[in-house]
């Protein structure tokens, strides 16, 4: 089974994240990038999945010149090769562009499975799986915490508030992966020395036939009109406790839909 | 420098990884194997699977490839984020066990015995010194005598590092008599009848890492445990100290580098007469010291660690290196333990750790006495 994996370069999770004055997208210069934290576990599910049955692993990343770093890592972790969608005219592109974006890339990758973490650390939309299946016709299988490939066929167990739902399709599928799903792996000094020698081929708009209107800022159908900062912290809630100490935090977690 | 060697891609992913591993596997438990005495088998294990152990041993023997600038990063970066020296001599005790056994090229012994330690599936010790016997190697009496297609072993050693968990010891035994000449190595198997491990010994620091005393009475050991020619131990040991030394100074001028980073932070937020203590010019200074014997000391060893991995004999120069990164060390460490005040004294504070670790760093591997009078014979014959 042939799997593409999505891969984000996103702000070091721990970073303050920042919006640029000039045009309220993410500032990623600033600050450090790192493979977006799910992505590994996609990564992963990924590795295993080729490990256990066979096939290529093929990181796809749409992001700016410094993503291949990013790009490295997965590669380091034992994905085979990777495609790098990288346009300055992608800049700024919301999440419907970038599905728009990332569908066209993955026509020009041959593959049975596309797998995605659930949503990305600096956007947090978590919409691109479910966009990405609208757009090619994939079968959607998302919030998986267990992947199961047959001949020509997935199961997932689908994550919810309650359980798991179990979800099975025919390949070509898109599957977003939860955390729960595995431990990812750490790139090896051997994995990270043979991702040197590994194919990345660069795509730009044209490459991958998108139409330079339908992305970037201007394609974007949405759009950040004003942006302040974040308040500062409120003062916390003491409980005090009068022998129901137990039963006040109960319910303080409840209505925070904690518990 | 233009072409560093030590910031290309590939080392900054290795730094990368290194610093993620130590932050998700280890910081988390490294109180506890403190307390516990020792770190377990599974850290091994976690360390293997993640290319850790392997890093400067050729793939052939289960490595990773690489060389000992990649090592130097490895350990570099444990330190950096928080990983102690004491940790580091526990997880990498075989960076003194089986680099003989690996160099000897001996097959059987290299599928027997480095492949699953480098695999995190063996745990392997390194013994020289005996209760009579530490910086002086050719003193050592523990005696192997060949009978047939065997040796058979009596004598004690001590101040074993990793010895009450190791499945094998390398031991440093004696085959002739004359003081260099008549010394060879032995794999010994620590299930081996005969073969005991005495008493656990309590230590000042280097607490998650075991130090053992053992007693050899009557251990059979088969004669192709034998790592090179018989004789050859002395030499085989005296090749590695360089590298050995390099190490150490690695954990001189890291553990400083940890507890500088410490005690900068604590001195921005710590607060005494109405301002962060940071803003007294008697700690700026303090802290511009220890940060000029960090980086002299870093600067100088990795300088070392370059022209050997390029092929250079220089065992005088890795002497200076450790010697000056501990002297560093020792002044960092008690200074960062100064400026954190009472908290500095306390369990729970990690520089107060460093402090109790730093001290073994010139007394092991070659005392520094012993570093001064090699480095003394190299200049002044
Ligand atoms: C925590 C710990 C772990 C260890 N792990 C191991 C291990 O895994 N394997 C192993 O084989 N050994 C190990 N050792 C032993 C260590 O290598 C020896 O302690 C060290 O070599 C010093 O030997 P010694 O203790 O016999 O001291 P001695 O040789 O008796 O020396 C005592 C002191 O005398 C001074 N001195 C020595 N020689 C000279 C000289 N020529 N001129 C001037 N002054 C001198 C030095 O100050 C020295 O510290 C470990 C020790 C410790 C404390």
């Amino acid at each position: 089974m042939n799997i593409v994996v999505c891969v984000k370069q996103v702000p070091d999770t721990w970073a303050e994240k920042k919006l640029s004055d000039s045009d309220k997208t993410v500032d990623r210069e600033g600050v450090e990038g790192v493979m977006n934290e799910l992505d590994e576990y996609a990564v992963e599910e990924a590795l295993r999945i080729k490990e256990a049955s066979g096939g290529e692993v093929t990181v796809l990343t749409m992001g700016p010149e410094k993503a291949v770093e990013t790009i490295r890592k997965a590669l380091s972790m034992g994905a085979d090769q990777a495609v790098h969608l990288v346009d300055s005219g992608l800049h700024g592109s919301d999440a419907l562009t970038t599905s728009y974006a990332l569908a066209k890339a993955l026509e020009t990758i041959p593959h049975d499975l596309v797998i995605l973490g659930v949503e990305s650390t600096d956007a947090r939309m978590s919409v691109i799986p479910a966009m990405l299946a609208e757009r090619t016709g994939a079968a959607q299988l998302t919030f998986a915490r267990k992947v199961e490939v047959g001949d020509g066929t997935v199961k997932i167990e689908r994550q919810t508030d309650t359980g798991y739902d179990v979800v099975e399709a025919a390949t070509p599928a898109i599957v977003s992966v939860v955390e729960k799903i595995n431990e990812p792996r750490y790139p090896s000094f051997k994995g990270i020395m043979a991702a040197k020698k590994k194919p990345l081929t660069t795509l730009t708009l044209g490459d991958a036939g998108i139409e330079s209107e339908k992305v970037g800022l201007a394609g974007s159908g949405s759009s950040v009109a004003e942006f302040s900062a974040r308040p500062p912290k409120q003062a916390g809630q003491v409980v005090k406790d009068e022998g129901d100490g137990g039963s006040k935090l109960a319910e303080f977690l409840a209505s925070q839909k904690l518990v | 420098m233009s072409t560093d060697v030590w910031t290309t891609p590939e080392r900054a992913a290795l730094r990368a990884a290194v610093r993620d591993f130590c932050t998700k596997e280890i910081v988390p438990h490294l109180d506890q194997w403190e307390r516990d005495g020792e770190v377990p088998r599974t850290l091994h294990k976690a360390a293997a699977e993640a290319g850790l152990l392997g890093v400067a041993f050729p793939e052939e023997a289960g490595g990773q490839g690489g060389s000992i600038i990649d090592q130097t990063i490895v350990s570099e970066e444990l330190l950096y984020a928080g990983a102690s020296s004491g940790l580091l001599s526990a997880l990498f005790t075989h960076g003194i066990a089986i680099p003989h056994l690996v160099k000897s090229g001996n097959a059987d012994l290299i599928d027997r015995y480095a492949k699953p330690t480098l695999n995190g599936d063996l745990i392997g010790s390194l013994a020289v010194t005996e209760p009579d016997a530490g910086s002086d190697v050719a003193a050592i009496r523990t005696r192997a005598v060949r009978e047939g297609d065997r040796y058979i072993v009596n004598g004690a050693k001590t101040f074993i590092t990793s010895s009450t968990r190791a499945d094998f010891v390398t031991t440093v035994v004696r085959t002739g008599e004359d003081p260099h000449r008549g010394i060879s190595l032995l794999v010994v198997d620590t299930g081996s009848p005969g073969f005991s491990v005495v008493r656990r010994l309590e230590k000042m620091g280097w607490l998650c890492s075991d130090t053992g005393e053992l007693a050899y009475v009557d251990v059979r050991v088969p004669a192709a445990n034998l790592i090179g020619e018989e004789g050859s131990g002395f030499i085989q040991v005296a090749q590695q100290f360089a590298g050995e030394r390099l190490g150490l100074a690695v954990h001189g001028y890291g553990i400083a580098q940890r507890a500088l980073d410490l005690t900068v932070a604590y001195t921005r937020q710590r607060n005494a007469f109405g301002r962060p203590l940071i803003s007294k010019q008697v700690v700026r200074h303090k802290l511009v010291e220890m940060t000029r014997a960090v980086e002299v000391s870093r600067t100088y060893a990795r300088s070392i660690t370059e022209r050997i991995a390029a092929g250079e004999q220089l065992f005088a120069e890795a002497a200076m290196a450790k010697n000056q990164a501990i002297e560093a060390c020792s002044f960092v460490v008690n200074e960062a333990v100064q400026l954190h005040g009472g908290s500095g004294y306390m369990r729970e504070t990690e520089v107060e750790r460093h402090y109790r670790d730093a001290r073994i760093l010139g007394i092991g591997g070659g005392a520094t006495e012993v570093m001064n009078d090699l480095i003394a014979k190299a200049l002044f014959g």
